[in-house]
């Protein structure tokens, strides 16, 4: 397998920013890097990743099983996460979630058919004093109510006709 | 970028570059006496860095509040092995966004703050650990860390005086229980984020089986302020036990939600009324949680009078935690908040050690069906007496955070959830009157 120049410099870069004999530290941070450019942690992701990094590849797939962000499944080219955790909880954000389910007809952890959209339920994200909050792949949306979330759907959708 | 305008109340001593203009550069960072500290670091013994860190009264910012310079002094200096200064920036404690504002506005102040940190121990490496979810703050570090090299305050021969250090991000991949200093080492070293026992501590053999300082973000920011003011004036701007200033993330039902640097010890009521604008709608406070959502919850009136402090929380039988205060006002419901706390230590439980993987697990069961309304009185007794078996059970902290806020709803908010199964209770038929109903 073989990857973008930029993302083959990057990787390079942090190989080198472990000590010697100390490259399996590198794994994790590969793995996510890797993802954003193929798509998800496929059969194929993972055999390359032992072979860069020099373990058997079972040491990779325990790792992919514990982290939530690596997917062995793809996402949509947009992945919309809302968090629902208590500081977001308290301003609303189960219904936020629930307009969200309605508005793009996915559940959780779901794919739209064109697989431009997914939607996650997830976890605390580090906007508790701005909530609720909504994340766009890696863009943080701060106080997001049902009207611009709606917003938020539209501009991802009109990327698709463009 | 600020999230939101600061307060008149606060002081500003590791937030004071906050909304200059351009403040995440190192131009900015240099014109406002940045890496001062360090250089003054450059011309002090190990042992004096330490004692000044010492006298500040810092107290570690992720959580869990222990003193700063001694657990620096735990590290042997004397090794023969390479030593190593790990950031912890995996904030992932539910009302804790602090971390973010921090590097997102002055990512040279944490970098000033590992170095000092390098200087007082001899570390030539660094890692700093940030969430996944964090992805744009590494983008702001790795410039950071390119401007601080190209200037010469990272790399060989750091500022000609004979230091050599070297700084590096490392993103995490979604795991709460990456927060937990062995489990945040497992992680870096490349494994599955799950606690090593203790002892031995991080200090002693930490990454790679090396003496290790690993501090949040706030810790380490704090350290430059430190050397500049002298220890002693730093740990005068809090309380006795608690030296400094605290970033308080304001969440839940106040109307100016946001990140505040507030001394140690400030008044709950005019954190509240005063910092805060006021509860929303200017309902009445039903519960508050000081520091994240691991703390055990207390009541409105309990919390009125209380100080932000670690010895003030402790005595009301609770936590100073992280910082991510959470208030709740009168219309909360209780179960749903409990079933969300719940729901989210279940889902991070690493599942390594038995009494947090079944015991969230079951909890959350119960707190689902009582939720619902289909609970019965039972239940209540059985979530509380689950909560207290996983107190103290488990490898690392997690299951006390997933016990504590837990233990303390049900027992002083039981009223709720009788009355939520009293409202949904179905009469039933007596069995002499119909014999196919089993009770």
């Amino acid at each position: 397998m073989t990857f973008s120049p930029q993302l083959e410099a990057k990787l390079e870069k942090l190989i080198n920013s472990y000590p010697a004999g100390r490259r399996k530290s590198a794994l994790i941070p590969m793995l996510m890097f890797t993802q954003d450019e193929v798509g998800s942690v496929t059969p194929e992701l993972v055999n390359e990743v032992a072979k860069r990094i020099g373990i058997p590849p079972v040491q990779v797939d325990e790792v992919v099983t514990y982290y939530s962000m690596l997917h062995k499944k793809p996402m949509g080219k947009y992945h919309v996460q809302v968090c629902t955790n208590i500081s977001c909880l308290l301003w609303d954000a189960d219904k936020l979630y629930e307009h969200a389910c309605h508005k793009l007809g996915l559940g959780h952890k779901e794919v739209s058919p064109d697989g431009l959209i997914s939607l996650e339920e997830v976890e605390c994200m580090g906007a508790c004093s701005w909530a609720p909050a909504v994340q766009v792949n890696y863009d943080f949306h701060h106080h997001v109510t049902a009207e611009k979330f709606d917003e938020i759907i539209e501009a991802l959708k009109k990327t698709k006709t463009q | 970028m600020l999230f939101n305008p600061p307060s008149p109340l606060e002081i500003k001593v590791l937030t004071k570059r906050f909304g200059l203009p351009n403040s995440a550069h190192i131009d900015t960072y240099l014109a406002n006496d940045g890496y001062q500290a360090f250089v003054k670091s450059l011309d002090m013994t190990q042992d004096a860095i330490i004692q000044e860190v010492k006298d500040s009264n810092l107290r570690g910012r992720g959580g869990a509040g222990f003193p700063t310079g001694m657990k620096w002094g735990f590290c042997p200096r004397n090794s023969p092995k390479p030593k190593y200064i790990v950031v912890n920036s995996d904030e992932s404690e539910p009302g804790t966004c602090k971390d973010r504002v921090l590097i997102e506005n002055d990512p040279h102040l944490l970098i000033e703050g590992v170095l000092i940190a390098a200087q007082a121990v001899g570390a030539k490496a660094g890692y700093i650990y940030v969430r996944g979810e964090y992805r744009y703050l590494i983008d702001i570090l790795d410039k950071a860390i390119g401007e601080a090299y190209a200037k010469g305050y990272l790399g060989k021969n750091i500022l000609g005086r004979g230091v050599d250090f070297d700084l590096y991000t490392h993103t995490g991949a979604g795991a709460y229980e990456c927060g937990e200093e062995s489990a945040l080492l497992e992680s870096l070293e490349g494994k599955r984020g799950q606690p090593r026992i203790r002892p031995p501590f991080p200090a002693v053999a930490g990454l790679y089986q090396c003496p290790t300082v690993l501090n949040n973000v706030e810790t380490f920011a704090a350290v430059p302020s430190i050397l500049q003011m002298g220890g002693k004036a730093w740990a005068d701007l809090g309380v006795p036990k608690a030296g400094g200033t605290k970033l308080t993330c304001l969440t839940g039902h106040v109307n100016k939600t946001g990140v505040y640097e507030l001394p140690l010890g400030f008044p709950v009521d005019k954190m509240i009324n005063e910092v805060g604008g006021g509860m929303r709608s200017g309902k009445k406070m039903k519960a508050f949680i000081p520091g994240g959502s691991s703390c055990p919850v207390l009541t409105g009136d309990e919390a009125w009078p209380l100080t932000m402090d670690y010895d003030a929380m402790a005595k009301a039988g609770t936590m100073l935690g992280s910082g991510g205060v959470i208030i709740m006002d009168e219309d909360t419901d209780m179960v749903k908040a409990a079933l969300r706390i719940m729901h989210f230590y279940q889902h991070e439980s690493c599942g390594w050690c038995i009494p947090c993987r079944e015991g969230t697990t079951w909890i959350k069961k119960l707190l689902t069906r009582l939720n619902n309304g289909i609970g019965t009185g039972k239940d209540i007794d059985l979530v509380g007496d689950l909560a207290n078996n996983m107190l103290g059970r488990t490898f690392c902290p997690l299951g006390d955070a997933a016990a504590l806020p837990t233990a303390s709803i049900v027992k002083k908010f039981r009223h709720e959830f009788e009355a939520k199964i009293k409202s949904t209770m179905v009469a039933i038929p007596a069995a002499a009157n119909n014999p196919f109903v089993v009770v």
